[in-house]
């Protein structure tokens, strides 16, 4: 049976020992959509990228690749996927090109089809220059780039990035998120892990929060800022006693010190509390209209445990 | 970036993956697959500096020094102090290279390299049989080398072809089971730096052996020790075959020791790999 989702897994669950790392995790990724996996260290992200990898099994619940059991039929599903993990698996002692045909040979490549598809993949990946020169010469983002390159010699249909950018520089980062794009609109299904909110909302279709081994919320980027509330205006005021009648004219929130925060449903209501102010002579030295941002949702939803990982 | 498109799934999610794979068995792939890692190893083996120089000159530098610095000092009962220790040498300087391919197997398991083999239709096994099989050609070679300049500096063997055959026979039996002890030393450590110390164990075993010196001049208690350890019979049998002298039982303890390690060690060594693999790093 092949099931309209490129990826399904119905409650996994997974413990080291005492420690719980998963709980009843389910998950559905939609063929040639981005999926952004967020969540604090040790949420048990790549825990589960790893089940679905099938790098490890799972203590119970089932998961899917393109149809295909995770568990029951690893050989088929290792011709479906590509993995990158966190740290670069390349071979420090070759080249760029070298590891691409090697590893293009392990994907049971005819050798001349791995020579043919290393160039294409060194082009495509801006590699080309460098192809030849040992990756102890490559930067942090060229290698991320050739680790990608290698997970995509089989050409899955499905691919693992787990933490593609952590340790990047913003420029690299922002080269990886356009060949990400470019994967996508090649109609590849990607799960992607992160701990940058930024990158989940430039990317993903949808984002999936995990925390705790669990996931506590899944939605659009859109879906989870409105879960987490509406657009809020935050005024500045010039003393403590203006800042207590603010709250007691309002009914917001006190933030820090002299700023209180306002839930506005609609832009009428920024009006009707601004001439408000005005009226009752409100010494308000700014205001600013604050959106809902992804962190807002992560430090929401996470918890404390998302401190922690600061 | 370039602009060119990804030509990434040429087939759509799901569809028949577009590429031309080899249509082969599971034997066929792990043979070719281990032949491809094999190739990754040798290039190690010729681009690393340490390794060519552990393979190559360490050889070179011990058969000069024991049969020079050493030689004079020795008298054996007649035969000549070079022909008496180049067969320790050779389990010797094996002994010295192993910690290439132990070091090697731990570095691929925690580097993530055995992890991306294993998410890859790739038969993981075959990065094992890949470091025994450089370490097997890297020992040749060190032969080769130390048999050479033996032959330069008063090395004569007596041994007829039939001799030097089970010899290298015997040499090649101890490599290979040495290599793969590598292999399980290198997959049961869990860092680089406690590879290496493991690795010190096959670097001085050969050491406590006939070696250097017959067991006859050793102390009791030592000497029981030593007489008794897979090594010295194998040294004895090799001495024993290139001197063309009586060989006594030493060959028939060599061969059990070494075919039964063997038969122990390449099991074992493959199901500690693939628990180990499994592991999160």
């Amino acid at each position: 049976m092949i099931s309209e989702h490129a990826i399904e897994a119905r409650g996994l669950r997974k413990s080291y020992g005492e420690h719980k790392v998963l709980s009843d995790v389910d998950l559905k990724v939609e063929r040639g959509t981005l999926l952004a996996l967020l969540g604090p260290n040790g949420a048990g992200k790549t825990t589960l990228v790893r089940i679905l990898a099938t790098l490890d099994t799972p203590d119970g619940g089932t998961a899917a690749v393109v149809g295909r059991d995770v568990v029951t039929q690893t050989a088929a599903v290792r011709e479906l996927i590509g993995l990158t993990s966190q740290d670069a698996a390349i071979d420090e002692m070759l080249t760029g090109r070298e590891n691409l045909v090697m590893m293009g040979r392990l994907f049971h490549l005819p050798k001349d089809a791995a020579v043919a598809r290393a160039t294409e993949l060194l082009e495509v990946f801006d590699l080309a220059d460098a192809a030849d020169k040992p990756l102890s010469t490559y930067s942090g983002g060229m290698r991320r780039r050739l680790d990608i390159a290698v997970s995509l010699l089989g050409s899955p249909p499905v691919l693992f990035l787990d933490e593609p950018t952590t340790g990047l520089d913003p420029r690299s980062r922002q080269a990886l998120w356009e060949t990400i794009k470019k994967l996508l609109a090649s109609g590849t299904t990607i799960l992607l892990t992160t701990q940058y909110l930024d990158e989940a909302d430039e990317l993903a279709d949808r984002i999936a929060v995990l925390d705790g081994g669990r996931i506590v919320a899944e939605g659009t980027a859109d879906e989870l800022k409105r879960q987490v509330g509406t657009e809020r205006l935050v005024l500045r005021l010039a003393d403590a006693a203006a800042v207590a009648q603010a709250l007691r004219m309002t009914g917001g929130t006190r933030l820090d010190g002299d700023r209180v925060s306002v839930a506005v449903d609609d832009p009428g209501q920024v009006r009707r509390l601004l001439n408000q102010a005005a009226d009752a002579g409100l010494p308000v030295l700014s205001v600013q209209l604050h959106q809902p941002t992804l962190d807002d949702v992560f430090l929401t939803l996470t918890g404390d445990s998302a401190g922690e990982a600061k | 970036m370039t602009t060119t498109t990804l030509a990434t799934p040429t087939a759509g999610p799901g569809a028949p993956v577009g590429l031309p794979k080899t249509q082969s068995s599971a034997l066929g792939h792990a043979l070719a697959d281990s032949r491809v890692l094999l190739g990754r190893n040798l290039k190690h083996l010729l681009r690393n500096p340490e390794q060519f120089f552990q393979a190559v000159s360490l050889p070179m530098i011990l058969t000069l020094l024991f049969r020079y610095l050493l030689g004079g000092a020795f008298t054996g009962g007649g035969q000549a102090y070079i022909d008496y220790v180049l067969p320790g040498l050779m389990a010797i300087s094996m002994g010295f290279n192993s910690t290439t391919t132990v070091v090697g197997v731990t570095n691929d398991m925690r580097s993530g390299l055995v992890e991306r083999f294993r998410s890859m239709p790739a038969t993981t096994p075959a990065v094992l049989i890949a470091h025994v099989s450089a370490a097997v050609l890297r020992n040749m070679l060190s032969l080769v080398v130390m048999i050479g300049v033996g032959l330069a500096v008063g090395f004569r063997p007596h041994a007829g072809v039939g001799g030097w055959l089970a010899a290298i026979g015997f040499l090649l039996l101890f490599n290979i089971t040495l290599s793969w002890i590598a292999a399980l030393l290198g997959v049961a450590a869990t860092t680089v730096e406690g590879a290496t110390g493991l690795s010190m164990i096959l670097v001085f075993v050969p050491y406590l052996t006939s070696a250097m010196v017959p067991t006859s001049t050793m102390p009791a208690g030592l000497r029981a020790v030593v007489d008794n350890q897979p090594f010295t019979p194998l040294i004895d049998a090799v001495r024993k075959l290139l001197a063309d002298a009586p060989l006594g039982n030493s060959v028939w303890v060599a061969l059990l020791w070494w075919l039964g390690i063997l038969a122990v060690t390449v099991p074992y060594t493959l199901r500690v790999f693939e628990r180990r693999a499994r592991k999160r790093r």
